[in-house]
């Protein structure tokens, strides 16, 4: 293999940049509701990280997302290992998770309004519900593709269904779990994000709102510039994780 | 023979649970142990559903949010896979496409809305424009993906038989990236659901995604819950749908 030359290695940045050129010369001193050249865009971003609202609504939107991650992940990943383990368990769950899973998560928005009101628990509520039922059946998943000689080794040393777990099941489906981890991550930014968008009056979302209704084009289109920076170097770094801690990739 | 045995008890118990778990919320309701302003019984529930739909109130919101997702989605597949074949066709198009794409993909569609809004106005053509660009992303970037992963071999027989680059797409790559494709229309199909309930709560147009919202509001909870349990009907039928219809496409596969 030659080394890319480096046109080879940057053309990827040579069409966005292009894009962003030809932006700037058409929007240019035009007076628009809608639209703003990415110079005053840029500028209305770096205002917004030097006055901190930018921040405070990320870290709003970043507790909601991480929060409902924890919660809804967390016993999603409890429920995916006993599902994954226990073949009965998982034939008894089947039609009740089918039927709940295709539930628009956004459904869940006004229920969870009537119920808490707005705010957080709003937020949590629905990321939780929308992250459950990927780890759930991710994490299912990764530990039926256990080697099963591996669990036939427990089975003999007479491990219990917790030790089963601890010591054979989830090192082995680790690289899995975790994919299944990066990805419920991508989603709760997007739910939550969502959620702030239609219902919930707080956080990068309802700054989208809120600027678009007060006609500052330049200060929506720092937000979605961040809201995209903000997932996009969230789910690179997690995918740098992966790769470091997993190099040899998901055993198959 | 045991097989059968053993996936009708799977099935016998997994009838049981779904039962169990409704009958514990029945009692829940039953009891009072939940206010029923927030939770309202299953009975009550089923009420307000078979009323909606006896009255055609819930029938015709139910048409406006399938139709939005069904017209958004499919301009969202044509224009996804159309994109995805010219980008995915050439490699030269893929190599200084392909990053730009990938930085856009994370980017949550619902963030658009209000860019959307502020162009078009809270009208049904931009609804219908957010679900269509939204759920067009997971379309195109697993159509380049399944064009990448021709077969080199192939590419290198169609070199050889001189194929155009039109026929190269039709006969040798989009057969090989139509598993791909389709995985994806499964997943902008969700989108597509998603998009429209919350399409239609911020431009309030007539459909289930606006009536929840109503129906929260004034604290209906009944009917909240009935058009929450169709959107979900919804989801269900229609992913359903576009299984069996995958298995049916892919079937010369196996």
């Amino acid at each position: 293999m030659t080394n890319p030359t480096p046109l080879q290695r940057w053309r990827g940045g040579v069409v966005p940049l292009l894009l962003l050129v030809a932006a700037e010369w058409c929007l240019h001193g035009v007076q628009s509701d809608a639209l703003a050249p990415p110079t005053r865009v840029l500028a209305s971003l770096w205002e917004g990280l030097h006055d901190g609202t930018l921040l405070g609504a990320s870290a709003q939107t970043l507790l909601a997302a991480v929060g409902g991650l924890a919660i809804g992940g967390g016993l999603g990943l409890l429920m995916g290992l006993w599902l994954g383990l226990a073949r009965h368990a998982a034939a008894a769950a089947a039609l009740s998770v089918e039927l709940l899973r295709p539930l628009p998560s956004m459904a869940l928005a006004p229920i969870a309004l009537l119920v808490f009101g707005f705010g957080y628990r709003l937020e949590l509520f629905v990321v939780a519900f929308t992250c459950f039922f990927p780890m759930l059946l991710l994490t299912q998943a990764a530990v039926r593709s256990v080697e099963p000689r591996l669990l036939e080794v427990a089975q003999v040393l007479g491990f219990s269904v917790g030790e089963r777990a601890a010591k054979i099941v989830l090192p082995a489906a680790l690289p899995r779990v975790f994919v299944a981890f990066r990805l419920s991550v991508g989603i709760a930014l997007v739910v939550a994000v969502t959620t702030e968008i239609a219902t919930n009056p707080q956080g990068l979302g309802y700054g989208l709102i809120a600027a678009q209704q007060a006609l500052a084009p330049e200060r929506m289109l720092a937000l979605l510039v961040w809201v995209g920076l903000l997932g996009w170097g969230l789910s690179a770094g997690l995918l740098a994780l992966e790769r470091r801690w997993f190099r040899q990739g998901a055993p198959a | 023979m045991s097989n059968d045995r053993l996936n009708w008890r799977g099935a016998a118990s997994s009838v049981t649970v779904t039962a169990v778990l409704l009958a514990g919320w029945a009692v829940v309701t039953h009891f009072e142990w939940v206010s029923p302003v927030f939770l309202p019984s299953p009975q009550a529930t089923a009420q307000a559903l078979a009323e909606g739909l006896r009255d055609g109130d819930l029938l015709a919101l139910a048409a406006g949010t399938i139709e939005r997702m069904v017209y958004g989605w499919v301009l969202a597949s044509l224009i996804g896979m159309a994109l995805g074949s010219l980008i995915g066709g050439s490699s030269t198009l893929r190599a200084w496409l392909q990053p730009m794409l990938e930085v856009v993909r994370p980017l949550p569609a619902s963030a658009l809305i209000p860019v959307f809004i502020a162009l078009i106005g809270l009208s049904p053509a931009m609804v219908l424009l957010v679900i269509a660009f939204g759920a067009m992303w997971p379309v195109l970037l697993s159509t380049v993906h399944g064009f990448a992963a021709v077969e080199p071999r192939l590419s290198e027989v169609a070199q050889v038989l001189q194929l155009s680059r039109r026929e190269f797409i039709f006969k040798i790559g989009l057969p090989n990236a139509l598993p791909d494709a389709l995985a994806g229309m499964r997943l902008s199909l969700t989108i597509a659901l998603i998009l429209a309930i919350v399409g239609e709560m911020l431009a309030s147009q007539q459909g289930l995604g606006t009536a929840i919202v109503m129906a929260a509001r004034s604290f209906r909870a009944a009917e909240l819950f009935a058009g929450v349990a169709l959107l979900g009907l919804i989801g269900f039928v229609s992913n359903a749908l576009l299984g069996a219809a995958e298995r049916r496409l892919l079937r010369w596969q196996r």
